[in-house]
Formats: structure tokens, C-alpha cells, sequence
């Protein structure tokens, strides 16, 4: 069913729409790719897209690696198990909510500026700007990167390191030699999914974003509202191939056993 | 082994990362009391006149709604996911590792594609987008964390288990009632729990499967965007934090294990 819906949703692509009736002809032709090729706004769209996925996951990956160290070698059990429901809980409560939240935050006459202010700071006017978009979607993504990079370093056995030590390694080369290859599955399974949520997202950019923070899936949006369907289906491919060509990559590098 | 300083550091780091994490969830609790109807900070004066304006008829209908699709969508989800768990476990067949892995595309793939997908094929198929509509479109996510979820525990669950019961002389029924059932009820009210949670929360892939109808989240999409009756976005934020605190902590205790995770990856939206 899900499969059947992806084929339609592939062969649309191709169709065009009357421009006077809004009906969908089954006419097939390659017009609605073309027009992507050509129009150099849907390029900057597409690169806005695929930039902010990656420093999103860029800056997750930073974020989440001390906390999934901290959580399987330092911590205590109880400690972890705190830290474990400290995560779970907002990934698990709205996801809207959380990014209105955010808007409240970084408003004009929000906390972040009142914060500022306080510590006698200039105020940051970034709502509503691609710097809100990015901030967001690293927050709400987190989460989903913490786990799996927790989860990839807790089965890194300690004798690894011990060996490592004995050897004559410093603390750096352990960490870069060992630690980071071992855990790196962890990390990609982790970037997938802060990565393909980022790309396929149109709410936080509407709800949160400027004028000129429009993702592929504002594109898309708006599209299927003025009917337009063939034409967001063939925008929506961009994201998919994007996503095909990641999971491949992902697949060498061996994520899938860490998701 | 780690070092002190490494270690404080890293400390510092885990807490000031949960900070992040909890001060915007702690500031939207804050928020629902908020008198005025500009959302500003400093809040000036509290009330708690919001809760009573939320509950009308527009955000009830919405809720029920959004209860409705829940439990049909996670009803499906709980027979099919299971079954594709059992399939998957323990039967070697054709085209095995293919479904498998089709499984997990809808984790990593847009929501966005899953929506218009659905939403073509609808309108391909000249099917009106309505509560059923809604109801597929949900299905899809929560079939796989119902699979997760059954597939975990199967894949910890010995299968001597069930071919003991049979040497033992218990027919089929027996071996499920005594048997497979209690290894599995757990991860079934686990996997159930979040399917539900998902499809309550779910945005993305609900605005292309509905026609006129508003479940919660659309009703609040639509508030938000157009900035109309924020203070009733502030209560249904307050009561949905809540709420939905209460299955992921019954699931926690349910699983304790990697479940949860695994499950999260449907959390697309």
C-alpha cells in the first residue's frame, strides 16, 4: 500500500496539470523536472534545504556525543536512567508545540532578548529568521541523536581502551583512533534521521522561519494547495534521492544494526 | 579512567544540555497562566481563565477526533505490525531481507514524501480525503512501531520456548494463551502506547490525508499560523505535555530496554 502510493506518487511526476480546468492530465513529459532544472530560485531552495539539514545535524552530533559518553561510561545507573527519561519526555510531547515555543522565545519581546538585556547584552532579533529555522530543528532533532550515539558507545568495551592506554596512547589518540571510528555508526544512524527530518520538513520554516527561510517542503505545501500536485511530486523527488543516496552511504558504514 | 577535568567537563556539558532540552517546556507551563493575550516575557499577572475558554466546542470536536484516529490507526497498527514481526522472526522466506528493510523506509524517509505519496494516490484512486483517509495515513508510522517494537522482543524470546510447549502437548491456542502471549503483551501495550502517542501528535502527513476534518495538531497548526487565540494554544500545550508524559513513562517501565529508541524513529513528525 505504502509502496504502491510512492510508485504513484513517482509517475505523477510526470503528468501535467490544464491549466484552465486544475485537472490532472496523464500527459507524460518531463516539464515539471525541467522547470525545477531551470528556475534558479528552486535551486537556492533545494541548497537552503540540503545546508540547514546538515548543520543541523552538524550541530546535533556535537551536542549529543558528550551526553552519550557521559551517560554510558561516567553516570551512575540511576543518573542514567534520569538522563535516559530527561530525553525520551520531549522527544515524546508535541512536536508543534515545541517549535511555538521557540517562537515565543526568540520573539522580539521574548525571554531570550529580556535574558540579553538582563546580562546587558544587545538583543539577538533572530526569530523569524534562517538562524531560528536552524536553532529549532537542532532542538527538536536532539533527542534522536543522543540515543543511537549512546547506544553505539556502550557496547565500546572498556578493554578497548584500557589496551589503548597500555599502549601508550594519550587521551586524544584514544579518543580519534578508537572511540570516534566505533561509535561513528551510532552517529550516522542518528544523522539520519536528524537529516531526513530536517529535509523533509515544511512547519518549522512556516511556522518559525522569514521570508526567506522557504524549504522544499514549503514548496511542496503550497503547491498541493493550488493543485499543482505533478509539480510538488516532482519536488518532492529531490528529497528522495537526496534521502536514497544517504541511506546507501549509511548502509556501508554499517548504521542500520545501530538503529 | 577518564580524567577529573574530562570529567567535570563532560558533566557540565550533560547538564547544561538537559537545561536546554527542559527550559522551553518549562516556560510553556508557564505560559498557559499568562493574563495577557500578548505572549511577552516577563509574564505580568497569571490567570487561570485560559482553561476554561479552551475547552469549547472547536478544540473538543478536534480532540475527539484526534482520540478517534488514534485508537483505529493503532488497532491496525497492533495486528499488522505483529504479524510482520512474527513473519520477519521466524519464517525464512523470499524476499525476507527486502521487507525488512522496507519496513524502516518510512522512518528515514520525509515525512513530506509520505504525505503527498498518500495524497496522490488518493486522488489517483478518486478516493475523498476523509476520516479514513486520515486513518491509512496514521497507520503507515504506527504499523512500524508496533513491528519494532514485537520484533525486539521476538528477536530476545528463544523459539524452544514455543516448540517446548508443543513437545509438552499443548495445542495451539494453549501455546499462545500461556506461552507466546505473556513474552509478548508487554511490547504490544509499549508499541501501542507510542503508536498512539505518534498519531495524537502527528502534523505532517495528516494535513495531506484530511479533508475538512481537524484533528488536534491541525487545529493548533492553523492557530499558530495565523496567530489567533494563542492563549488556547498555551492550555492544549500545557494539558498535551502533561498528557503525554504519562504513556512514555508507563511504556519506559514497560520495556526498559531499547524499544523505546527504536520506536522513536517513527517519530518523524
Amino acid at each position: 500500500m505504502y509502496l504502491a502510493s510512492l510508485v504513484a506518487l513517482f509517475l505523477s511526476s510526470f503528468w501535467t496539470v490544464d491549466p484552465f480546468t486544475s485537472v490532472v492530465q496523464h500527459i507524460w513529459n518531463v516539464d515539471n523536472y525541467k522547470l525545477l532544472w531551470e528556475q534558479s530560485a528552486y535551486h537556492s531552495i533545494a541548497l537552503r534545504t540540503v545546508g540547514i539539514a546538515a548543520a543541523v545535524t552538524a550541530a546535533d552530533a556535537v551536542l549529543a556525543f558528550p551526553v552519550g559518553y557521559f551517560m554510558a561510561r561516567i553516570a551512575g545507573g540511576r543518573s542514567r536512567a534520569f538522563i535516559f527519561v530527561a530525553v525520551l519526555l520531549p522527544l515524546w510531547s508535541s512536536y508543534l508545540i515545541r517549535v511555538y515555543i521557540w517562537r515565543l522565545i526568540l520573539d522580539h519581546d521574548g525571554v531570550l532578548n529580556w535574558s540579553l538585556r538582563k546580562v546587558g547584552l544587545p538583543a539577538a532579533n533572530i526569530g523569524y529568521t534562517n538562524w531560528a529555522v536552524w536553532l529549532i530543528f537542532t532542538y527538536v532533532w536532539l533527542p534522536f541523536m543522543i540515543l543511537p550515539v549512546y547506544g553505539a558507545l556502550e557496547r565500546v568495551p572498556d578493554s578497548f581502551l584500557e589496551a589503548s592506554r597500555d599502549l601508550g596512547a594519550g587521551g586524544w589518540t584514544t579518543f580519534r583512533r578508537i572511540l570516534l571510528p566505533l561509535a561513528l555508526p551510532g552517529v550516522i544512524a542518528g544523522s539520519i534521521f536528524t537529516f531526513s527530518l530536517t529535509l523533509g520538513d515544511y512547519i518549522t520554516p512556516l511556522l518559525a522561519g522569514g521570508a526567506s527561510s522557504q524549504f522544499i517542503g514549503n514548496v511542496v505545501y503550497d503547491s498541493i494547495g493550488s493543485q499543482q500536485t505533478p509539480f510538488a511530486a516532482a519536488f518532492a523527488a529531490v528529497p528522495l534521492v537526496v534521502m536514497a543516496v544517504y541511506l546507501l552511504i549509511a548502509r556501508r558504514l554499517g548504521a542500520f544494526e545501530a538503529l | 579512567m577518564e580524567r577529573r577535568a574530562t570529567r567535570v567537563a563532560l558533566t557540565a556539558w550533560t547538564v547544561l544540555v538537559v537545561l536546554f532540552l527542559w527550559i522551553p517546556l518549562a516556560l510553556i507551563l508557564l505560559y498557559a497562566f499568562n493574563k495577557s493575550n500578548v505572549e511577552s516575557w516577563p509574564i505580568s499577572s497569571f490567570t487561570t481563565h485560559w482553561f476554561h475558554a479552551a475547552w469549547n466546542s472547536e478544540v473538543r470536536s478536534a480532540l475527539w477526533l484526534s482520540v478517534r484516529v488514534g485508537l483505529t490507526a493503532t488497532g491496525i497498527a497492533l495486528v499488522l505490525g505483529s504479524m510482520a514481526a512474527f513473519g520477519v522472526a521466524r519464517f525464512r522466506f523470499f524476499g525476507r531481507e527486502a521487507i525488512s528493510f522496507l519496513l524502516i523506509l518510512p522512518i528515514a524517509l520525509p515525512g513530506i514524501v509520505t504525505g503527498i505519496a498518500l495524497n496522490s494516490a488518493f486522488l489517483a484512486g478518486h478516493i475523498l480525503l476523509s476520516t479514513c483517509t486520515i486513518i491509512v495515513g496514521h497507520a503507515t508510522f504506527c504499523v512500524i512501531v508496533v513491528y519494532n517494537n514485537v520484533l525486539a522482543r521476538l528477536r530476545r524470546s528463544s523459539p524452544s520456548l514455543i516448540e517446548a510447549s508443543q513437545d509438552l502437548g499443548a495445542d495451539g491456542w494453549q501455546t499462545f494463551r500461556f506461552v507466546i502471549w505473556p513474552v509478548l503483551s508487554t511490547a504490544l501495550v509499549a508499541g501501542g502506547l507510542l503508536a498512539f502517542a505518534l498519531s495524537f501528535d502527528e502534523v505532517v502527513v495528516t494535513y495531506f490525508t484530511a479533508g475538512a476534518q481537524n484533528t488536534l495538531p491541525l487545529l493548533i497548526f492553523g492557530y499558530i499560523r495565523l496567530g489567533q487565540q494563542l492563549p488556547v494554544v498555551n492550555v492544549i500545550a500545557f494539558a498535551m505535555i502533561l498528557v503525554t508524559a504519562i504513556p512514555v513513562l508507563l511504556a519506559q517501565r514497560l520495556v526498559r530496554d531499547a524499544g523505546l529508541v527504536r520506536g522513536a524513529g517513527a517519530a518523524a513528525h
